[in-house]
């Protein structure tokens, strides 16, 4: 007994959406870049339960395969993402974004 | 029956530890509440017969991306809240902005045509025969370029991660 | 042979791109090989289909090598016209240009440029070959304006000396004046017509009346191109300044060829022209003010190369007073005899100035005629010819351009005959001066006489025999020839004919000759006393001169009243436009955007304010609004 057989799809939506929605929120409410990646990863996730609940729905394995994709994409923007961090807080030792506002005129 | 209820349930969970992950002031129990909202999303995939990418879901991200959060924020010397705060201002336009997002992306999905299921129902797609048969025949490609984004990232994160020569 | 006719103009552009592209790395031979023995290809084919045309009964014959342009209705084919007129030019074009190609081998064996200048030869070839070939009058245009260019490549040939390359630009700026008008010529033509192509043309002209205005536009803005070309009053003050260039171009292109493109384009509209009598009037007064004109100014000049150039002005002129007086085949005729003894005086120049070691001025030569025997006795021929002297070429041509004003106008016949005189003056002056009486130059010139090599004497040779026997294809009725020529060109004027009425009866021809023989003996004469007996000399430069003498020596001002009256203004309007308008209102318009654009901008980038928190919020911000239309 699959869940989206019983579940119509629209409440899978919804609960994609408002864990995205925390994720942004997360984004817009913190100053820890570290934070900041997490509420991202939480994005990607919302968007990978999306694709499996469509994969579930539809019968067709290719949401899944895409969800790998994601997974790896994920992975390799955490390693080289939290590597910079370490960088910035090598010469900083701060993880705080607004320390890191030489991105202008 | 037990299905639904499983369903809403585990959704509660997934919200209130995803807040959690946000509002926490500690990093570090940011990062297991985190470890835990991706327990409940691996268990939405069992839900949905994706069994296998349930599998590969802990391991990936609960086993290694948090990891490597942990290690990074032991690293830093954060697990004290160190954090300053935002002006209440900001985080009060950040909530709004949020609930506004929400909002919108909710009445554009409710706007938007359902699609039919026009295949049959299927319990084996989410079985790792299904997936590997997909993704070798028609996604060889894309996954063979996968593994190079993979090596690329980890020689720049060793690039990064080394102690400048000078 | 008619059917080979697209190697004409071919074998001269595949010399043009071999001499052209590898000139360097060949030898001279092998290029003086090349660049002649294109154009002598290109003249054995003329010969045969000059050979084929008289036997043949059909004597228009248009081949079409490809369509050329075709967009709605307009389709103009790539086809040449071969008919007694075009296979005539053929034969000058080629078999003058053949000879000053051989000739050229010599006088520019020393020339660091010899290549360049084989490519600009054989280019001018293919070009005037174009012009002469085309069936239509937009070939003839490419043609015309593709020899206008080699003109002034090969003016310019010396381009480091900054007055020759003026002399360039001045002869390529006052064609494209001419040219201006020939184009709007063609323009009305197509409007008028519908076609540009000869045949079509003419056919349709042919039913026009007389005397028709647009017929007269079309045939006056015609005009003003062979103007420019063809060097006539106002625009005349070129080809005195192309002297500059090489001297086998100004024998080839600003003597035997270029410039009688403008009498070939009025002999070949001659139905045009004969349907619009005005500017038959306005050609004839035009051509025979230029002739005396010219011939003044050249009363007075002492660079030998001047002089030639201003009795080319002058012939020229006589040319024009035949198609003006619709003595077509006598223009045409002139055209062919110049060509010869105008050539043979140019190279003959050419021979004295390399003898001189590059000296012009005739004050400083005299008794050249026992160092350089050939060049003297050919140029005596040449100097023979031009002046009409009986028997020779010039004097059938020029009897017959005189009969046919006499017949029009009495007025222009006198005019014309004092042209002649005067011709016959200053051609004696030039000869006598630069061949008799004793040198008047260095003692290190006078060591340096020497004959030239042979490749330039034999080139004289044959110009001066056909400048003897060139006139015997015209000999008319009156002196008991048949006059070959007029017989041959009459498919070509016989729509005109209506107009060209020979009633002229012998004894007036013979009355009319004998007057022209008698002027020409005196002013023989006169000249004869003046610079043999008298040793009168050229005043030399700085000394005063009797007012009227000093009017034609400064060839009337016509520079200085061209500089003050046109150069002068158009610069000061060109100074006051790059002044006022383009550095104070453009360049203002295009620095003040970007002023504006730099202001606005130090303005703007304060929102940048590179805080990554508030980027993130914009851009959420963004996407709610991007999303909110989605839903409206």
């Amino acid at each position: 007994m699959s869940a989206i057989q019983v579940i119509p799809i629209n409440w899978y939506l919804l609960l994609s959406t408002v864990l995205f929605t925390i994720g942004v929120l997360g984004v817009l409410f913190r100053r820890n870049a570290i934070i900041i990646f997490m509420s991202i990863e939480l994005m990607l996730n919302a968007v990978n339960l999306l694709l499996v609940a469509f994969s579930s729905y539809l019968s067709d394995s290719k949401g899944q395969v895409f969800v790998f994709f994601i997974m790896a994409v994920a992975a390799a923007e955490v390693a080289v993402g939290l590597a910079i961090l370490m960088m910035v807080y090598r010469n900083t030792k701060s993880t705080d974004i607004n320390i890191l506002n030489k991105l202008k005129w | 029956m037990i299905t639904t209820y499983l369903f809403y349930f585990l959704s509660f969970l997934a919200i209130m530890f995803a807040l959690m992950v946000v509002l926490s002031k500690n990093p570090v129990h940011s990062v297991l509440y985190l470890v835990l909202t991706f327990f409940t999303i691996a268990g939405h995939y069992v839900l949905l017969n994706a069994q296998f990418l349930a599998v590969v879901h802990v391991i990936v991200y609960a086993g290694a991306i948090m990891v490597l959060f942990l290690f990074v924020i032991m690293l830093m010397n954060l697990n004290k809240e160190t954090e300053p705060h935002k002006s209440p201002w900001l985080k009060f336009s950040a909530a709004i902005a949020s609930g506004l997002m929400l909002i919108v992306l909710v009445g554009s999905l409710k706007g938007a045509e359902t699609i039919i299921a026009t295949n049959p129902f299927n319990a084996n797609i989410g079985l790792i025969e299904n997936l590997g048969q997909c993704l070798f025949n028609d996604f060889l490609l894309p996954f063979e370029v996968s593994s190079i984004l993979l090596l690329v990232a980890m020689v720049g994160a060793v690039m990064l991660g080394k102690k400048s020569i000078k | 042979m008619i059917n080979l006719v697209w190697l004409v103009p071919l074998l001269p552009v595949i010399g043009f791109v071999i001499i052209g592209l590898f000139g360097k790395q060949l030898s001279k031979a092998l290029v003086g090989v090349i660049g002649c023995g294109s154009v002598l290809g290109a003249f054995a084919i003329s010969i045969g289909i000059f050979l084929e045309l008289t036997g043949n009964v059909e004597k228009s014959i248009t081949i079409d090598l490809f369509s050329w342009i075709t967009a709605g209705k307009l389709s103009i084919p790539f086809s040449f016209l071969i008919d007694p007129l075009s296979s005539l030019f053929l034969l000058i074009v080629t078999g003058i240009g053949f000879l000053i190609h051989v000739y050229s081998v010599g006088y520019m064996s020393h020339d660091e440029g010899f290549a360049r200048f084989f490519a600009y030869l054989n280019l001018f070839i293919f070009f005037m070959l174009l012009l002469v070939l085309g069936s239509n009058y937009l070939i003839m245009f490419v043609g015309w304006e593709g020899v206008g260019l080699c003109s002034y490549l090969l003016i310019g040939f010396w381009f480091k000396n900054t007055a020759y390359n003026n002399a360039a630009k001045k002869a390529f700026v006052m064609n494209r004046i001419g040219d201006l008008g020939f184009l709007l010529g063609i323009i009305l033509i197509f409007v008028t017509f519908g076609s540009i192509g000869y045949h079509d043309v003419f056919m349709q002209a042919k039913n026009l009346a007389s005397g028709n205005p647009t017929l007269t536009a079309i045939t006056l803005l015609l005009f003003v191109g062979a103007i420019g070309k063809s060097a006539q009053i106002p625009l005349f003050t070129w080809l005195p300044d192309a002297m500059a260039g090489p001297t086998p171009v100004s024998a080839l292109i600003h003597a035997a060829t270029m410039v009688t493109a403008g009498i070939y384009m009025i002999a070949r509209s001659n139905i045009l022209f004969t349907l619009a009598p005005f500017s038959m009037e306005v050609v004839a007064i035009v051509g025979v003010c230029t002739a005396l004109f010219a011939a003044t100014i050249g009363l007075a000049q002492n660079d030998i190369k001047k002089v030639l150039a201003y009795s080319t002005v002058s012939q020229l002129g006589f040319m024009f007073l035949a198609l003006g007086v619709g003595a077509y085949t006598g223009a045409v005729f002139h055209v062919m005899t110049h060509a010869f003894f105008k050539a043979l005086l140019f190279l003959g120049a050419g021979s004295v100035i390399h003898a001189m070691s590059g000296e012009q001025d005739i004050r400083r030569m005299g008794g050249l005629k026992k160092h350089i025997p050939v060049t003297h006795l050919t140029f005596l021929i040449g100097t023979l010819a031009i002046v009409g002297f009986p028997g020779f070429s010039g004097f059938f041509s020029k009897d017959e351009i005189l009969a046919g004003a006499f017949e029009h106008n009495k007025l222009l016949w006198f005019l014309g005959v004092l042209g002649a005189a005067m011709t016959t003056f200053y051609m004696f002056r030039l000869y006598f001066l630069t061949f008799k009486g004793s040198f008047r130059g260095t003692r290190d010139q006078e060591h340096h006489l020497h004959e030239s090599p042979k490749s330039m004497t034999i080139p004289l040779m044959i110009l001066a025999v056909l400048s003897v026997v060139g006139g015997l294809v015209g000999i008319p009725a009156a002196l008991g020839g048949t006059h070959f020529l007029e017989e041959f060109l009459k498919p070509v004027f016989e729509d005109s004919s209506f107009r060209i009425i020979h009633h002229l009866s012998h004894e007036t021809e013979y009355i009319l000759m004998g007057v022209a023989i008698t002027v020409m003996a005196i002013a023989i004469y006169y000249a004869y006393k003046t610079y043999i007996q008298n040793k009168t000399l050229p005043a030399e430069e700085g000394e005063e001169l009797q007012p009227l003498h000093n009017m034609i020596y400064k060839k009337y001002w016509v520079d200085e009243i061209y500089e003050n009256m046109i150069t002068k203004p158009l610069n000061f309007i060109s100074g006051a436009l790059h002044n006022v308008v383009d550095n104070q209102l453009v360049d203002g318009i295009v620095n003040g955007v970007g002023s504006l654009v730099n202001r606005t901008s130090s303005v703007i980038r304060l929102a940048q304010t590179g805080n990554i928190g508030l980027y993130i919020f914009v851009m959420v911000i963004s996407i709610v609004l991007i999303l909110l239309t989605r839903i409206m």
